[in-house]
């Protein structure tokens, strides 16, 4: 599944990120890397964008970048 | 070691990392706003000494990666490098560093040691790591590094001291920092690439140059070393990805994997991470129902505060003008001299300094929501909306500030990280109908829709339909600008949710400062020049009108003083506690009586002064151009106002006043307008769908000499505000066509 699909409270570990552009960097340079592990904290009130937290800092990101980030949830 | 310079040290860091406000405790009072030709972004500069060495310090614009995609981006790599014709190369660049954030943070620190400059780590924030459970091994780090570690509180000044002792030692001792290894079948690339430069350039300009696609590096190395390069630096890429590198991930693989191996053992996480504050305040502030509520009550507060705060500084400041003008024209004869003075010179200050109140206050509490952290929430609020038109979240505090505004909402979309998002958030933000044009829809709403004759509900509804139509028009003229003239990739909108502080309040009054002085320095005189040119243009040629006025106007002196004396009396009885009908009854009547000795000598005043107006180069104008304006309706008296109310639409007003006949006065002045709109009901110039279609024109043109001007000084080109007077200009032609065409078929 991808980061998009993923519930408030739920932790996940990255699989791999698809492309590879400037959009890809940008996200990259943030720190999602292969084998980070993440929290979806929640979503703005309209559905988007999306708010998670990864290496001690806060992120949001739209659900169309969201949506190139393979996932696997974490128990 | 002997300097023949004063040394100079860089500071970098990431946003939100207290990068100003280390920057503003270093420097203090002594510091000042600075430009580069062709860069929208602002850097400080002051100084600072430690023991009698003395620095000069320089405040990079705050940024994630210094892989620059803007020539905004440039900058800092080009300071760094030494590359920057204005700046000296830094001797010393410090890296602001969030210890709460010790690894993203860290990315960038890789990148500044890879540019061959000494290097010293401000360790900020250690309080809140701290909070937060983290313990951080600050002298291990240092030595993993390679470079001094000091820690920090900047908002408190402590370790300030310390930080420039390391400084010093640093400029002595150059240590160089360590930084990662890139794949060796990379760097066997770069070093093609370098030796086909000559080796001329920098190792990591070379980098930069086969990681960016599309980037800067790209551009500069392509423009300096002809196409040969970049067909070797396609090529080169190319092989790499057959390789099986993927070129967007190399280089965060390689500094993120690194600044993990390195700082592994100094960094102690507690088990089970802390519930902070900022996590409580979240739930709230972006929570589906409070989050959008309390966000709408914030931003009625911020639109208020420029509304109606900031309306009695602007008072002050018209009265001030007022008085001064008055004093000044007081001392000399009339004619061309007091004229310019007067009319030309003095107003123009006034109504450049008259936008201060906004510009400070609207800053002020942009500093404030930045600085607390609730700025990135308010964007992460209306991200969705603003998408949608193109744009993102960050576009909507300057567009919001437009509808009082656009001078200050204009320059607040430097909030906006995007080019593309900032320039077309500030092409459609004079769309929002902003306060100067009141006093013109009020005039024409009370004279021609009044509630009498067209019920109550009327004026409000158009008042409202004006107000909507800045609100339609806007978002869908920057969805079209996004798809034609702005087009490119969607931005990436990777947003940081920054921890929630305190704000501090010397970095908010500093903001605001800086802001209403950097309008006055960089727009003022322009504006002010503006402003003299429409008035030349309405008062030449002057031939004797001026004199005739003034031997008109001697008689009336007297006459004129009494019947002030005479209303305010009338006041103080109407205003007294105990009402004596039959003594007011009297006032009145003397009131009246007075005012009708006036009359006909005020009405021979202003017919003088129309006719001096019509003549004049901007009358004149509005002649020649009253077959352009025809199918608006317009005769050329409207048109001859549109063109003199260029330098801010409420002077429209009071050009009709003087055309029609009433005379000068203010705009603001209700009973000025009222006299303005009975004198136009009675001209025969203007009908319902007239005045109809000069209320489209005037919510969609951009007659603004101030905006133009601010747009010219925001995006570095004179083609933007030029572009935004075609387009609106054009706009409001239209609208205005429509309207007066369908109206004139009821």
């Amino acid at each position: 599944m991808t980061l998009n699909e993923i519930k408030p409270g739920q932790r996940v570990r990255i699989e791999s990120l698809l492309g590879d552009d400037v959009v890809l960097q940008r996200l990259m340079e943030m720190g999602l890397l292969e084998d980070e592990e993440l929290e979806v904290i929640g979503f703005a009130p309209m559905g988007d964008p999306m708010e998670i937290r990864l290496r001690d800092y806060r992120l949001s990101l739209r659900r169309t970048e969201a949506a190139r980030i393979r996932v696997t949830l974490l128990p | 070691m002997v300097a023949l310079r004063t040394p100079t040290v860089a500071f970098v860091g990431n946003p939100n990392t207290g990068k100003t406000t280390l920057f503003n405790a270093l420097a203090g009072m002594n510091q000042r706003v600075g430009n580069y030709a062709g860069v929208t972004v602002e850097t400080k500069k002051g100084k600072l000494r430690v023991g009698d060495l003395p620095f000069d310090i320089i405040d990079l614009p705050g940024t994630y990666s210094l892989a620059p995609r803007s020539p905004d981006e440039m900058l800092a790599v080009d300071v760094i490098l030494g590359h920057n014709p204005t700046e000296p190369r830094p001797d010393v660049v410090v890296t602001i560093v969030d210890a709460s954030n010790l690894e993203r943070n860290l990315y960038l620190m890789t990148q500044v040691a890879e540019l061959g400059v000494p290097v010293v780590i401000a360790l900020n924030m250690v309080d809140v790591a701290t909070a937060q459970g983290l313990k951080i091994d600050v002298d291990r780090l240092s030595q993993q590094l390679g470079v001094p570690v000091v820690p920090l509180q900047a908002n408190r000044g402590i370790g300030l001291e310390a930080l420039k002792t390391a400084i010093a030692a640093a400029f002595e001792s150059r240590p160089s920092a360590r930084s990662p290894a890139f794949p060796e079948r990379f760097d066997e690339e770069v070093a093609k690439l370098q030796a086909f430069t000559g080796s001329e350039e920098p190792t990591y300009l070379l980098r930069r140059l086969v990681l960016d696609v599309d980037g800067y590096a790209e551009k500069r190395l392509g423009d300096k070393y002809g196409p040969d390069l970049i067909d070797k630096m396609t090529a080169a890429r190319q092989r790499l990805v057959q390789a099986g590198f993927t070129l967007a991930g190399i280089e965060a693989r390689v500094r993120y994997g690194w600044i993990h191996k390195v700082t592994t053992d100094c960094i102690q996480r507690p088990a089970q991470r802390p519930v902070a504050w900022t996590d409580r305040i979240d739930k709230v502030l972006t929570h589906r129902v409070w989050g959008t509520l309390i966000f709408l009550v914030v931003m009625f507060l911020v639109f208020e505060s420029i509304f109606v705060a900031a309306a009695p500084f602007m008072d002050w400041i018209k009265a001030g003008v007022a008085w001064v003008s008055e004093s000044i024209g007081g001392l000399l004869s009339p004619g061309p001299l007091r004229s310019l003075l007067v009319e030309g010179i003095i107003k123009g200050v006034g109504a450049v300094i008259v936008f201060l109140p906004q510009i400070v206050f609207l800053f002020a509490i942009i500093a404030f929501l930045e600085d607390c952290g609730y700025m990135a929430r308010a964007a992460f609020l209306m991200d969705r909306l603003m998408s949608r038109a193109g744009l993102n979240g960050k576009s909507f505090i300057p567009l919001l500030s437009s509808m009082a505004c656009a001078v200050p909402g204009i320059m607040s979309a430097r909030v906006i990280e995007n080019r593309r998002d900032r320039l077309a958030t500030i092409l459609v933000a004079p769309l929002m109908s902003c306060s100067a044009r009141l006093p013109v829809y009020s005039l024409l709403i009370s004279a021609f829709l009044p509630i009498a004759v067209y019920g109550w509900w009327v004026p409000g509804l158009v008042f409202f339909g004006l107000y909507m139509l800045g609100i339609i028009v806007a978002p869908l003229m920057a969805f079209l600008l996004k798809q034609t003239l702005l087009r490119g990739e969607t931005p990436v909108f990777v947003m940081e949710m920054p921890l929630y502080k305190m704000p501090s309040l010397a970095t908010v009054l500093r903001r605001a400062f800086d802001s209403g002085w950097m309008f006055l320095k960089r727009a003022g005189t322009l504006i002010l020049a503006t402003m003299i040119l429409v008035w030349a243009a309405l008062y030449f040629p002057s031939g004797n009108y001026e004199e005739e006025i003034a031997q008109l106007e001697q008689p009336l002196e007297q006459p004129r003083e009494q019947l002030k004396t005479l209303k305010s009396e009338l006041k103080a009885l109407q205003d007294a506690d105990a009402k004596d009908a039959a003594a007011i009854a009297a006032k009145q009547a003397l009131v009246d009586e007075a005012k009708e000795t006036l009359v006909p000598h005020e009405k021979q005043i202003n017919d003088l002064r129309s006719q001096w107006k019509a003549q004049s180069v901007l009358g004149r104008m509005g002649q020649w151009i009253e077959p352009a304006v025809k199918p608006l309706g317009w005769d050329w008296r409207i048109g001859m106002a549109a063109i003199a109310s260029f330098p801010a639409r409420e002077v429209m007003v009071g050009t009709l006043g003087i055309i029609f006949g009433e005379g000068e006065g203010d705009a603001g002045d209700e009973e000025y307008r009222d006299s303005v709109g009975q004198s136009l009901r009675n001209s025969g110039a203007f009908t319902v769908p007239v005045a109809m279609s000069v209320l489209v024109f005037f919510a969609l043109c951009s007659q603004c000499v101030s905006t133009l001007v601010i747009i010219k000084r925001e995006t570095g080109a004179w083609r933007w505000p030029i572009f935004t007077f075609v387009y609106m200009t054009a706009l409001a032609y239209i609208g205005a066509f429509v309207t007066y065409q369908v109206g004139s078929l009821f």
